[in-house]
């Protein structure tokens, strides 16, 4: 192991730009320029054109103009305060659940996998080969109210205890519930919170484990101090993974959930595509989306010390 | 019974992961069954009886047929351009001083962690403010491709490249190669995995991508509009034709990749 180290440490070092100081011409912004003009143009550029979009007024036929109508933005809170509550509820649920489920998996696969660990990360990553709303209409099918899974739940009689749980409607309906939602949205994103996750448990040495054991500590103590502090990275990078694409995502809302289920996603496709008026206001919602997640994510990886996201 | 107990404490983790294992799989298992099924309806969600039918006549819906073409096309264009662009930063990145740095590994973490949406309304409003509502089509949907799955291609690179032995490098100039013929037959090779595995993740996340495309696409409809939509009228069993042809694909693809490896270790 420690040899190992030593050998790789030159290869590394050698590969850092200090290591070519001659290099220092004009060529490297060539090649960073095409790239770096596209984001420019086509991600940061239109941030600012959403905000001054955002306070325009108007309509398609007659055009926009921009008459600083803070309006929008206070119609997002006041109109759609429910859309908003569902998006940060059902994705703040899906991380959560992704972890629980993610973790032991990861877990799994690193330390007990042996020789199929490989063969397991597969299966993981394999449902992603095929289109997630092929996937997700696979769902609509296993859930549905003559579906298999209602139905093993009819027959194990387990059905009104749900409803007392709010899982399943009155009339034992799974979809078009915030579960069958948060279900969805469960099994989109978990190979998120995976992937990371694995990433930074199997680099773990197991004989740290073993360090744990000889110093008599019980299984649940060698995880809670050795284990978990070294996944954190790990930890960290998947909930972000998971909840960036949670928090904007209205598929699972739409495929899988009902009338009650709308999440602000929804509305700002329904605004900026279905109404003639509505583009500044789906303009104030995105620019509300994208720095309400900045501020979260930015204050969660302050919070938990990761530098490293790239 | 301790012994039973036992054994299944020292098993749950395991009983737990294949469980996930199942449920990650399962809608791929009943998508391959449904691609067999003659739905009794218009909603193929229910199963009636089995039938090759969808697999004979995959184009019965030729609405269906020509959005996978858009989209494959699309995906073909947005692969092309975003593994150009991106391998050329992340060479920069790896091999070259520059000003800015911090902020280049800002602007690519960004479009990483902005949720699609976000993308997609700003995206939008940006075309509706220059070019008109007109231009919204087959091309904004490329540039807006091409800006979202660039940052995963300069990440993939990137660490194919930070792994690569700079030695290598020099003892080819040591061998009087020149620059250009060191890149072309040293580095080149050896980045090729790296650039080959970033154009195919660029080509998975266009295909798949519904939020992005349907905020920029204008009149034009790609294949994962065809699905979203198509939940209002009908769902045809071909759906799961395509779905199971795209996995079955990959899968003998990644098969068809191991048979090196596989050579390697017999010789061995």
């Amino acid at each position: 192991m420690s040899a190992a180290t030593v050998q790789a440490a030159p290869p590394d070092a050698l590969s850092r730009p200090e290591d070519h100081p001659k290099k220092r011409n004009i060529l490297p912004y060539v090649l960073l320029a095409p790239g770096v003009l596209w984001l420019l143009i086509f991600f940061l550029i239109p941030i600012f054109t959403a905000i001054s979009a955002s306070v325009q007024t108007g309509s398609l036929d007659m055009g926009f103009k921009v008459t600083w109508n803070w309006a929008n933005y206070s119609t997002t809170f006041s109109q759609y305060s429910t859309e908003v509550w569902h998006s940060l509820e059902y994705s703040v649920a899906c991380t959560v659940i992704c972890l629980a489920l993610g973790y032991p998996l990861a877990y799994f696969i690193a330390f007990r996998g042996g020789r199929w660990k490989n063969l397991l990360m597969a299966l993981v990553i394999a449902p992603a080969f095929t289109s997630f709303l092929i996937r997700t209409v696979a769902w609509e099918t296993l859930l549905s109210d003559h579906g298999w899974i209602t139905r093993v739940l009819m027959d194990l009689k387990v059905t009104n205890v749900m409803v007392h749980l709010g899982l399943l409607t009155n009339n034992h309906q799974l979809l078009n519930t915030p579960f069958s939602v948060i279900f969805g949205m469960v099994y989109n994103f978990l190979p998120f919170t995976v992937l990371p996750l694995y990433t930074s448990l199997e680099k773990i040495d197991p004989r740290l484990h073993e360090a744990g054991r000889d110093l008599f500590c019980s299984g649940f103590k060698t995880w809670r101090y050795i284990t978990w502090p070294l996944s954190l990275p790990g930890v960290i990078a998947g909930t972000l993974l998971t909840f960036i694409p949670a928090v904007g995502d209205y598929v699972n809302a739409y495929m899988l959930g009902g009338p009650n289920t709308h999440v602000i996603g929804t509305v700002i496709e329904n605004e900026a595509l279905r109404d003639v008026f509505g583009y500044p206001i789906a303009s104030a919602m995105g620019v509300i989306l994208t720095a309400g997640t900045l501020l979260i994510v930015l204050g969660y990886v302050k919070k938990a010390g990761s530098e490293d996201l790239l | 019974m301790t012994k039973a107990l036992d054994w299944i404490k020292s098993h749950i983790l395991m009983f737990v992961s294949i469980l996930i294992l199942v449920f990650l799989i399962a809608p791929n298992a009943v998508m391959l069954l449904f691609s067999f099924n003659q739905p009794a309806n218009k909603y193929n969600f229910v199963w009636h009886k089995f039938s090759t039918n969808a697999w004979q006549h995959p184009c019965a819906s030729s609405d269906m047929c020509s959005s996978i073409k858009l989209s494959i096309t699309i995906a073909v264009i947005a692969m092309i351009g975003a593994t150009a662009l991106g391998t050329m930063v992340a060479f920069a990145i790896m091999r070259y001083r520059f000003k800015g740095r911090t902020l280049l590994n800002v602007l690519l973490f960004l479009p990483m962690a902005a949720p699609e949406v976000t993308m997609g309304i700003t995206l939008m409003t940006f075309f509706y403010n220059t070019t008109g509502s007109n231009s919204l089509g087959f091309w904004t949907i490329v540039i807006a491709h091409i800006m979202f799955s660039l940052s995963y291609v300069v990440v993939t690179v990137k660490a194919r490249l930070s792994g690569m032995d700079p030695t290598l490098e020099k003892a080819a100039a040591d061998l009087y190669a020149t620059p250009f013929e060191t890149f072309r037959r040293v580095t080149l090779p050896l980045v090729m995995p790296g650039i080959l595995a970033a154009a195919l993740l660029s080509f998975a996340l266009s295909i798949d991508d519904y939020i992005i495309t349907v905020l920029t696409a204008g009149n034009e409809v790609t294949f994962p509009m065809y699905v979203y939509a198509s939940f209002q009228h009908s769902v045809p069993a071909q759906i799961d034709v395509i779905g199971s042809t795209m996995l079955l694909v990959t899968l003998a693809g990644i098969a068809f990749a191991q048979v090196p490896q596989i050579v390697k270790a017999r010789r061995a």
